[in-house]
């Protein structure tokens, strides 16, 4: 009998033969060996380093032989939250790092807007290339890029200038906290700068849950009565509000960690990134360090678990 | 009576192509009315200028009596059943009908309790606290009507809303819409392209075509008398019998259409015919026959002696169920 019009096939040749027929009887099989590497590279050197530096926290230092006491205890996390300038640079990262994320999502808002509702075609891909063009390139080239726009010399002084609306700049720098001697050694430029590198990060989780937002809906609420201001508070805004989320988890964490803007274009003082980049270098305080690094890790959970208690998952 | 509704030479182009085009139409107030058509043929486009959601390139809309001209969907008092009924997924099921009154700014315990009697009067009581996501169906399409009802709308638009339910459903919501129209006595405009839909439903009907209305009329008018070729094909399965046919059996030569259950078989007289085939539906038999190369549709009650297939038989029906066309086209 040919095999051509035969009911049942024979076994394909090979080890792969096999193996098919060996997958397709037991699914999970396939699953498990596709799954499995790349769990034990998250349980094990990710998970796994993540615990070693929680471990290392509850170490402290010999501040004079400079070596590390392998044994528990509160004292490292006792001199974190008791010396006022350790305290001074949580809250001033923590403070940038809301800032950078509100208006993170109010200048995203827009062009996500735009981008999910309104662009077709080329006018998409052209989206999609103007906000994933600057991840392209390199984030310490964008950085300098942005000394030289801010600098006393830079750019934005010289365009000023020429307008006659240098007063207009003057006064700004003079402001308390926000100004400085110039906006590349202000906060105001540690903000602008922050909020240019994570945009993207929220444009495109905005945009993706704007995107799944069916045009009806909208018809509905205005069909109800509603005005395009209470379309949107009743309607868009929660309906995006896990895209926010999503973004403002990118945007404020990755402020939260950074330790080269403010080092770049800042006013001197320092960030949590740059104490722990210090404290593990230099001073070799890896303890210190660790606590400092467990303290952003913290504000996180603790922002995940508040948005979940908002509802903000819910739509998801 | 008063015109709920009037279309004032209005016309929707989307560049080239003309979605409504020169539409002239009143529906009356407090009636059921049916706009029926193929995909395509600019009944949902009509709908949505009522709602305001598109705006007419040319002409009036007029709504009681009123100039709808720049007034926006959420000025009009016009609610409308959206074909996937649009229920906001963020909020619960009596947040989802209060959402009129809120915007209207009725107090919270207010429009809890309106919303709640709006959800019996769709059958769905204490289903409020559910999300929409949790419904079937046919659930959903009820909170969207009570939706819609909510702010006691001058009319009501509903496009296509029995299109998402299986046959059943469908059939028993025909009923309750009807029920509930002529209990609340709102105007109610009706989107279908399903013929049986709108002949059991609306008190009238207007019958589209390429942007074009081709007849207004009663489901009976529109039935019996199709004014041309493309109303008698869509409407109902009617034999549509060319001129040279028509002078043959009625001496007039015109287009015109016969219902398939206006043919009987006779001993004598009539017209000489071949059963063709025949298939059984219970109480009828579908049968078509070959007269002088001419297919005929019939419906034949079942309970007589059906002749076999290939038989030589002779077919008649009454002269005045032979409906002769104005229209060409």
């Amino acid at each position: 009998m040919s095999t051509a019009n035969a009911a049942i096939l024979p076994p394909r040749s090979g080890p792969s033969g096999a193996a098919s027929d060996a997958f397709w009887r037991h699914p999970t099989l396939l699953l498990f060996l596709l799954l499995t590497p790349p769990l034990l590279w998250l349980g094990i050197v990710y998970l796994g380093s993540l615990l070693a530096l929680l471990a290392q926290s509850f170490f402290s230092i010999d501040h004079f032989t400079g070596r590390i006491d392998y044994s528990f205890t509160l004292d490292t996390y006792r001199e974190l939250f008791t010396t006022p300038a350790n305290i001074d640079i949580i809250v001033r990262t923590v403070l940038m790092a809301a800032s950078v994320t509100i208006a993170s999502a109010i200048i995203a808002f827009p062009i996500a807007y735009y981008a999910a509702r309104y662009a077709r075609g080329k006018w998409k891909a052209l989206f999609y290339l103007g906000v994933m063009l600057p991840l392209w390139s390199s984030y310490l080239v964008k950085i300098y890029a942005w000394k030289l726009i801010l600098a006393q010399e830079g750019i934005l002084n010289w365009i000023f200038h020429k307008l006659h609306l240098y007063w207009l700049m003057d006064a700004y720098l003079s402001l308390p906290v926000i100004g400085g001697h110039s906006l590349s050694i202000s906060y105001t430029g540690t903000f602008l700068v922050f909020v240019y590198i994570w945009l993207p990060y929220m444009i495109l989780p905005l945009q993706a849950s704007l995107e799944r937002v069916p045009d009806n809906l909208l018809e509905a609420s205005s069909d109800l009565g509603a005005k395009p201001s209470e379309t949107f508070w009743n309607v868009i805004f929660p309906l995006a509000l896990p895209g926010a989320i999503a973004g403002s988890i990118f945007t404020f964490s990755l402020t939260l960690g950074d330790y080269i803007v403010p080092g770049v274009i800042g006013s001197s003082r320092y960030f949590i990134g740059q104490v722990v980049y210090a404290q593990q270098g230099t001073a070799g305080n890896i303890p210190l360090a660790a606590a400092f690094t467990i303290v952003p890790m913290v504000i996180m959970g603790f922002y995940l678990w508040m948005a979940k208690r908002m509802g903000a998952f819910d739509a998801l | 009576m008063t015109s709920a509704v009037s279309f004032i030479n209005v016309s929707r182009h989307y560049g080239e192509i003309r979605a409504v085009d020169g539409l002239d139409l009143e529906i009356r107030e407090g009636e059921f009315f049916a706009l029926l058509g193929p995909s395509g043929s600019g009944k949902t486009t009509s709908l949505r200028l009522i709602a305001g959601f598109e705006r007419p390139t040319t002409g009036h809309i007029e709504i009681f009596g009123e100039r709808a001209e720049g007034i926006p969907p959420y000025r009009r008092n016009v609610n409308t059943v959206f074909q996937d009924y649009a229920l906001f997924p963020h909020l619960s099921v009596i947040d989802n009908v209060a959402y009129g009154l809120k915007m209207k700014g009725v107090s919270k315990n207010e429009r809890r309790a309106t919303a709640e009697e709006m959800l019996e009067l769709v059958k769905l009581p204490g289903y409020g606290d559910r999300s929409p996501a949790k419904l079937s169906g046919g659930q959903r399409q009820r909170v969207a009507l009570a939706r819609a009802l909510v702010n006691k709308p001058k009319v009501l638009l509903l496009d296509e809303p029995l299109g998402a339910l299986d046959l059943k459903l469908r059939e028993q919501m025909q009923e309750e819409l009807k029920d509930l129209q002529k209990r609340l006595g709102i105007t109610f405009v009706f989107v279908t392209h399903d013929q049986g839909e709108a002949l059991s439903m609306a008190d009238r009907i207007a019958v589209f075509d390429s942007g074009r209305i081709r007849q207004v009329g009663t489901p009976e008018d529109i039935y019996r008398k199709p004014r041309s070729r493309f109303v008698a094909d869509f409407v109902g399965s009617s034999n549509v019998l060319p001129p040279e046919f028509t002078e043959r059996v009625a001496g007039e030569r015109c287009w015109s259409s016969l219902r398939p259950e206006a043919v009987r078989l006779v001993k004598s007289g009539g017209h000489e015919a071949t059963l063709v085939s025949s298939s059984y539906l219970g109480s009828q038999y579908r049968c078509v026959f070959d007269v002088g190369g001419r297919e005929i549709n019939a419906l034949i009650p079942a309970g007589a002696k059906l002749p076999a297939e290939g038989d030589e038989v002779r077919i008649s029906w009454n002269k005045s169920d032979l409906h002769l066309m104005e229209d060409e086209a």
